[in-house]
């Protein structure tokens, strides 16, 4: 594995009111027999105290693989972090001991995911998997822990909960065990939680019920929420801010309010007009053309350029503009709004 | 039996022999599920198995599918609209009542009845990676169905007409060699699709059909679907949990809960006009994509689960979880009729309420 240079990142700045988590410029890539894909290629953001921040992105857009880096699980190799750093409270975790990162899992940083049942280990019952925290993280006994088990799927409103901690995973419906995940992800009170799709597997009434319980949650305790989503209507109704990701790229980042109302980016457009609403019956859709990038072969320039409607191309750029050979970087278009594309200001009509 | 098949679509002019009646004009019901049930038992015991119960999957759906229109199906999992599917495919066998396809009943149908209305009635399902023959090329997927009726394509011309095929779904034609794992997933439900229409079908049962793609992805199947109606005359019968995609392409809705049909009516009555408890629950439910709008809608938030299946409640399925049940509506089924609402639901108490805000367009 290549270490990353790390030289410039400063040890422990941790600040009152500064941004709990920040990833900066993150690189990951797999390296596989035949060809190296390139998932992450060069992600920032930052994540404050009490913030909702949703990446939103289509599948391969590398928005779980930034979650996993963060994370710490990733399978290396295949996947190689080629450069950048995630700081947590200023201090580097890529430059840490395991042991070090494993101190922030759980208590600074937890996970929940989208398959809740396979995320379970089956043969143990709930309340123990989530007793495991406390025993794992604070040496908790084990009758202790079975007690705070009870207390936490109390507080995530699973019901008769001293009564169903002996059950198993199977034993729970899918909603249900959704929130047994994250109990178990809330037992330490971490500052950050990433919740990658956690709704996706779930009907809309009981996503409307989860989504409902982790923003009660963080009103409790005032963490930080990354929220992982394919789904516009669940970014519009929980988050603050989101950021759009493309092929391993952050394209726009504002508000929810102004990426929603006037997008900047011609991906965050196409995706709004594409996206069938249920308070309106529309005429034709209008997809995005094309396939979303192979991330072994992303395209030259812009990667969403042979998608684009508003491409501009050799004589019709602008210099030093070209969509297919220029890559935009991530700037600021206006006041709150990053964009990287070539022609924002087309896009939003400034 | 006839040779004149009337005003049907273009490209179907091979109903010589059929054993199944022309079809009906455009607007008239050419499929019709009367009190359909499906139950399926649950055993104990490996040697002496015995029966202890059963899932009641379907129990008492009643619904019509109109020649040229799409009748779109949303509930929960678990409400048992993919087991209408099968049933409607002929996969799985009615535990009661009856499917009528042309005003005949599928369940009495046999030999070349049975394989006509099979070509006639197809199917797309919802996992394009799963549902695609990995050893097979794309040509030969979408000629299998012709292998069994030999009279659609003459073997001659077998390659050009998979060629036409790939191309009106928008699937390169040189493409008719490769396999299943060298397309993405949007391109593998177009090689479902392709499947599905080669054996030139009146309806189209689409389970799901984008369920599993990408958003950006979904837009172009979904109209690629509405151009293939136009084209082709063709009916569906859309299946999907999306409430939004449901709306966007179906003429008609129904929604389904825990085995039973609860609302029924064209997509403005269900989606602008809610009655059944149920339905309003579910559309509060979907998130808004809106910032304008965000919290502009009554949440109903639901208590609890779905009562399995195996053992649901007694009168109307949806009383444990329903703010307005009664006494009554433990006793007594409620009748899907309209009570004043202007369309058919299944509630005592039914009663129309807006809650998706509806925005002009």
């Amino acid at each position: 594995m290549t270490a990353p240079d790390l030289s410039s990142y400063p040890e422990s700045t941790a600040v009152a009111g500064a941004p709990v988590l920040h990833v900066d410029d993150l690189h990951v890539e797999f390296r596989t027999r035949e060809n190296v894909v390139n998932a992450v290629n060069g992600v920032s953001y930052t994540v404050s105290h009490g913030e909702t921040l949703a990446i939103l992105g289509e599948s391969g857009s590398g928005k779980s693989v930034t979650a996993q880096a963060i994370m710490g699980i990733l399978d290396t190799p295949p996947a190689v972090i080629g450069g950048g750093g995630i700081l947590f409270e200023g201090r580097n975790m890529l430059a840490m001991s395991d042991e070090d990162r494993r101190r922030i899992r759980g208590p600074g940083i937890s996970m929940i995911f989208q398959d809740a049942l396979s995320s379970l280990n089956p043969v143990y019952s709930v309340g123990f998997q989530i007793g495991e925290m406390f025993r794992a993280h604070r040496g908790t006994s084990r009758k202790e822990a079975k007690r705070l088990a009870a207390e936490l799927m109390d507080r995530v409103r699973i019901p008769a909960a001293a009564q169903r901690v002996n059950d198993y995973p199977h034993q729970f419906s899918g909603g249900m065990r959704q929130r047994v995940m994250i109990a178990m992800a809330i037992a330490l009170d971490p500052k950050i939680l990433i919740a990658d799709e956690p709704t996706t597997a779930l009907d809309v009434t009981v996503q409307a019920q989860v989504m409902d319980l982790l923003k009660d949650l963080q009103r409790e305790t005032g963490m930080g929420l990354v929220l992982i989503t394919h789904d516009l209507g669940v970014v519009n109704e929980v988050a603050d801010n989101v950021a759009v990701m493309y092929a391993g790229r952050i394209v726009e980042r504002g508000t929810v309010d102004d990426v929603f109302t006037r997008p900047a980016h011609p991906y965050t457009e196409g995706l709004m007009k594409s996206v069938p609403q249920v308070e309106v019956k529309g005429g034709r859709l209008q997809p995005i053309t094309g396939q979303p990038p192979n991330l072994a072969k992303i395209p030259s320039g812009c990667p969403f350029h042979p998608r684009c409607a508003r491409r501009r191309l050799g004589a019709a750029a602008l210099p030093g503009r070209d969509c297919a050979v220029d890559r935009p970087p991530l700037r600021l278009v206006v006041p709150g709004r990053e964009a990287a594309c070539h022609y924002s200001e087309e896009v939003l009509g400034v | 039996m006839s040779e004149f098949t009337g005003a049907t679509a273009a490209s179907e002019a091979s109903d010589v022999g059929s054993a199944l009646p022309p079809a009906p004009p455009p607007g008239e019901p050419l499929l019709e599920i009367r009190g359909l049930k499906k139950h399926f038992p649950l055993t104990q015991g490996i040697v002496f198995r015995r029966t202890v119960g059963h899932v009641q999957a379907v129990d008492g759906v009643d619904l019509t599918l109109r020649r040229g229109e799409t009748l779109g199906l949303v509930g929960e999992s678990g409400c048992g609209k993919s087991t209408v599917s099968k049933l409607l495919v002929a996969l799985e066998k009615p535990t009661d009542g009856s499917i009528l396809y042309k005003g005949r009943d599928v369940a009495k149908m046999g030999g070349r009845a049975l394989k006509q209305y099979r070509r006639e009635v197809q199917i797309i399902f919802q996992d394009p990676y799963a549902s695609l023959n990995p050893r097979m090329t794309v040509g030969d997927i979408v000629a299998e169905g012709w292998s069994v009726h030999a009279d659609i394509a003459p073997r001659k011309g077998r390659l050009k007409r998979t060629q036409e095929l790939m191309d009106r779904v928008g699937l390169n034609p040189d493409f008719v060699n490769r396999y299943p794992h060298q397309f993405s997933g949007g391109q593998r439900q177009r090689i479902g699709i392709a499947r599905a229409l080669a054996l030139q079908p009146e309806i189209i049962i689409c389970d799901e059909p984008v369920s599993a793609l990408d958003v950006s992805v979904q837009a172009q199947v979904v109209n690629l679907l509405e151009d293939l109606q136009d084209d082709f005359g063709l009916s569906y019968l859309f299946i999907a949990h999306d409430l939004s995609v449901v709306r966007h392409i179906s003429d008609r809705v129904a929604v389904m809960y825990l085995g039973r049909v609860v609302e029924e009516g064209t997509d403005d009555e269900v989606y602008g006009a809610p009655s059944h408890p149920y339905t309003q629950a579910l559309l509060s439910s979907v998130p808004l994509h809106e910032p304008a709008l965000r919290g502009q809608k009554d949440r109903i938030l639901l208590q609890g689960d779905v009562p399995s299946p195996a053992n649901p409640p007694s009168g109307c399925r949806f009383r444990t979880r329903c703010w307005k049940a009664q006494d009554v509506c433990a006793v007594e089924i409620p009748a899907l009729i309209d009570r004043g609402q202007g369309h058919p639901a299944a509630c005592h108490f039914a009663e129309a309420r807006q809650v998706v805000p509806v925005e002009a367009e």
